[in-house]
């Protein structure tokens, strides 16, 4: 965060996830807790570094991390807790029940969707959980609302005795805009008291509680309505826009002399003052991103707007696709031109050079079996051109997914599944217990490079290292796999083909769980690790390309042609880690090591 | 590029994963926003660390609404690497500035057959764009000494396109490059800024 301090005043150009950071100093948060998942990773990483008075960690997954951050909110700490969108599905069950409880110290859940899925397995629109889990929600525009929506909720979160859901996405958490700080104030911990009827979820207090909520609704219905989240800029009256989120900046960027509604607080809605608004305008318009949230909501009370008319349920609104839409209700004449871009070769992201999962997949390649995959870094092995991970459904599913379709397959194919670390740890343990205890046929992979990968490098429960940087017990994931009861364990050596296709054979010959633990770290996190480089002999190279199947961008084509005019494959050295695999698939022993060259 | 009467400059900066794009709309973000002006920068980086795509947009202005630049408005592109400014030549505006480094990556897929490399990707810029400034960073950087100093050296070429002092860019960049490569850095800015002009 670098500060400018033009005017006397400071200004930080900040990401809403650093902004968000600092509203959580600025409010005196005591305690967050998440599961990393893009876009809400940077949340607690940046608190671990910038605000050293707060306590935040890294949970196994998002159900527990909500349930710590509950904890402390009970205890009479203000907390957050963060995830991806998917997360809070996997945190839903104790955000469901937690609206029944409330909270003592002000708690606000984060949720980071992730519209256009730029890194995720779905685009859901999680405002419907504010709905469901009759929960009020805040939804930031820009940094700086990011950073003061965070005081604004944990006071709202407190006054009305509730968890507030604090909606961000992808263009909010990363996208950075000018951030002004504010005051610091601090917040005393009131500590845990007992208290049976509203912290024991059994039937007859909750039955007392769900009237608690339904009534929260109606005082939070009345504070939506005069909360200076909400508010109106009055322009021209032809055109009304209601607005919030990131649809919010490009409807006032490609209608500058509109009148707007522009909510912050965008749950339970304002009616009143909407109608009021409605009432002033000639035409109404809804401006949100993916699902008709707010406009399904109006027509619901009979306010006559538009919206979804004009925008689509898919991806992120941007002013290019609001104008064209608005040209189609014909709220604008014309869009500005654009052209059509140029086709250039895709650039899919691939595992990295040394990547200890690769050798693991040119393995899978060959075999005949199905792949049952998961999410992390080792995804990338359904795409071309390893091609080898047949499904993937959402964290954890793998182990699962495995055993269903075994219980039900001929048994004439193998069954894989495969599964990272942090993955694993998250909602693989459960899958394993399932495998053992239903006695399924299954080949269990997990590929474990030491590290959540995929997400940025984050530390988990086996890496022996906190999100504050403390030292810490690291679980053994071989004496877990043994103590859920699988007997069949086998280590396998990555860059090893000749003991990954071992180990393979031997799994697939035996009947029950086996589980095959590959574990060597992750070539770029924690630490950038680098080896020998190999090279390729041009004499002896065929040009047979058997090397470029393993999907390695340290591999490229030459230009060069060999004797029989095929291409040339060179290795950069510069950026080969000397993992060895491209050596052992060449069917010419092309390929050596530089250091045994002379 | 003139940033007078309310207009907003849009900066479009491309290349791929590893390339130092994010560190050099990092700078201009905090250039624009110590010159007083409204900023905000957006960009797609989930999957950058695998070789994908990366780009950045950054707006400044009096007032900036969204962090999106609106297609076919970008003033000036930055290209990291040439195909890169192929592909995204369509968000540059008619008369907007490329700016493209003279550099190739080839991505793995093109070994594949299916996917062909542009055989000159920079002909396909010059085309439309006859203004087209290219500059070949890692040797320019190479003979300075530093092949690190890529971004700082092509930020030195935008900077030939914007009204910033250059003493506003000292002063951000010597807060922003690594302890001990202050100088370096500088020469390699100021190399850029004058390949650009030329
Ligand atoms: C429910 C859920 N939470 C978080 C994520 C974000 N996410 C995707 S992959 C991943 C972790 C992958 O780590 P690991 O299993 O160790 O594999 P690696 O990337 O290191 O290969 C995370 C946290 C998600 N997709 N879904």
């Amino acid at each position: 965060m670098e500060a400018s301090s033009k005017d006397n005043k400071q200004r930080f150009m900040l990401s809403g996830n650093e902004a968000v950071a600092m509203g959580c100093r600025e409010a005196g948060v005591h305690l967050g807790s998440g599961y990393p998942g893009t876009p809400s990773t940077e949340i607690l990483e940046t608190i671990a570094k910038m605000v050293p008075e707060m306590y935040v960690q890294w949970s196994p997954n998002e159900k527990v991390g909500l349930e710590v951050a509950a904890g402390a909110a009970f205890s009479g700490a203000r907390t957050i807790c963060t995830q991806k969108h998917v997360g809070l599905n996997v945190a839903a069950d104790p955000f469901m029940t937690l609206s029944y409880i409330g909270v003592k110290g002000g708690m606000i859940v984060i949720s980071a969707d992730d519209p256009e899925l730029h890194s995720s397995q779905n685009e859901q629109d999680n405002r419907h959980y504010a709905r469901f889990g009759k929960v009020p929600m805040v939804e930031p525009s820009d940094s700086q609302e990011s950073k003061d929506m965070i005081a604004s909720a944990l006071d709202i979160s407190e006054e009305f005795d509730t968890p507030v859901l604090f909606r961000m996405t992808t263009r909010i958490s990363h996208g950075k805009s000018i951030v002004e700080p504010g005051e610091i104030q601090s917040h005393e911990i009131t500590g845990f008291k007992k208290d049976a009827p509203k912290f024991v979820m059994v039937p007859a207090h909750a039955r007392k509680r769900h009237v608690v909520v339904e009534e929260r609704m109606v005082k939070l219905q009345e504070f939506s309505e005069t909360t200076p989240l909400n508010f109106i800029e009055w322009s021209d009256k032809k055109i009304g826009v209601i607005s919030s989120g990131a649809a919010y900046s490009p409807a006032r960027e490609v209608l500058p002399d509109a009148s707007f509604l522009k909510l912050g607080f965008t749950y339970p809605l304002p009616l009143k003052k909407i109608r009021e608004f409605a009432d002033q305008v000639d035409r109404l318009l809804v401006v949100e991103e993916l699902d008709p949230f707010i406009e399904d909501q109006l027509k619901a009370v009979g306010i006559a707007c538009e919206g979804k008319n004009a925008t689509t349920l898919l991806g992120e609104m941007t002013p290019g696709r609001l104008a064209t839409g608005l040209v189609k209700i014909g709220v604008l004449d014309s869009a500005p031109a654009v052209s059509d871009p140029t086709d250039v070769l895709p650039r899919p992201p691939v595992l990295c050079s040394g990547c200890p999962h690769r050798s693991i997949y040119v393995e899978l390649k060959k075999r005949r079996g199905f792949v049952f995959g998961d999410i992390g870094c080792y995804t990338l092995g359904a795409l071309p051109p390893l091609s080898s991970l047949d499904c993937c459904l959402d964290m954890g599913a793998s182990i699962s997914t495995a055993i269903g379709s075994s219980k039900v397959s001929d048994g004439a194919k193998p069954i894989y599944a495969i599964i990272g670390d942090s993955t694993f740890l998250h909602s693989g343990i459960t899958g394993v217990l399932d495998a053992v205890y239903n006695k399924a046929n299954i080949n269990v992979l997990i590929v474990d490079n030491r590290i959540t990968a995929m997400t940025g490098g984050q530390q988990h429960p086996a890496t022996g290292m906190t999100l504050m940087g403390e030292p810490a017990k690291a679980v053994n994931i071989v004496d877990l796999v043994r103590a859920l009861g699988v007997e069949d364990i086998q280590h396998l050596k990555n860059n090893d083909q000749e003991n990954v296709r071992r180990g393979f054979e031997r799994a697939e010959a035996y009947e029950g769980v086996s589980v095959l633990i590959a574990q060597s770290p992750c070539m770029l996190m924690p630490r950038k690790l680098k080896g020998t480089p190999y090279f390729i002999d041009p004499a002896i190279c065929i040009g047979c390309r058997r090397c470029l199947q393993i999907g390695c961008p340290s591999l490229s084509l030459t230009g060069e042609f060999t004797a029989k005019e095929r291409q040339q494959v060179v290795i950069d050295p510069a950026t080969c880690t000397g993992c060895s695999v491209c050596a052992q698939v060449c069917p010419q022993e092309a390929i050596h090591s530089t250091e045994v060259s002379e | 590029m003139s940033t007078q009467n309310g207009k907003i400059t849009n900066v479009l900066l491309v290349g791929v994963g590893g390339q130092g794009v994010l560190l050099a709309s990092d700078i201009l973000a905090d250039v624009a926003m110590e010159a007083g002006f409204d900023a905000k920068k957006s960009e797609v980086h989930g999957m950058a660390q695998r070789g994908g795509v990366v780009s950045s947009h950054l707006r400044f202005g009096k007032k900036v609404w969204s962090p999106i630049i609106p297609e076919g408005q970008a003033d000036v592109m930055m290209a990291f690497e040439q195909a890169e400014a192929l592909r995204a030549m369509h968000l540059l505006r008619d008369g907007g500035v490329p700016i493209v480094n003279q550099y190739s990556i080839i991505p793995p897929i093109a070994g594949g057959g299916k996917f062909q490399y542009p055989e000159s990707p920079l002909a396909g810029v010059l085309q439309r764009f006859p203004n087209l400034i290219t500059i070949d960073a890692f040797k320019e950087c190479r003979l300075l000494g530093n092949e690190k100093m890529v971004s700082v050296l092509f930020l030195g070429a935008l900077s030939s396109q914007l009204e910033f002092s250059e003493d506003l860019w000292n002063s951000v960049i010597m807060k922003r490059v690594p302890k001990g490569t202050e100088e370096g850095n500088w020469k390699a800015f100021k190399r850029g800024r004058e390949l650009a002009s030329a």
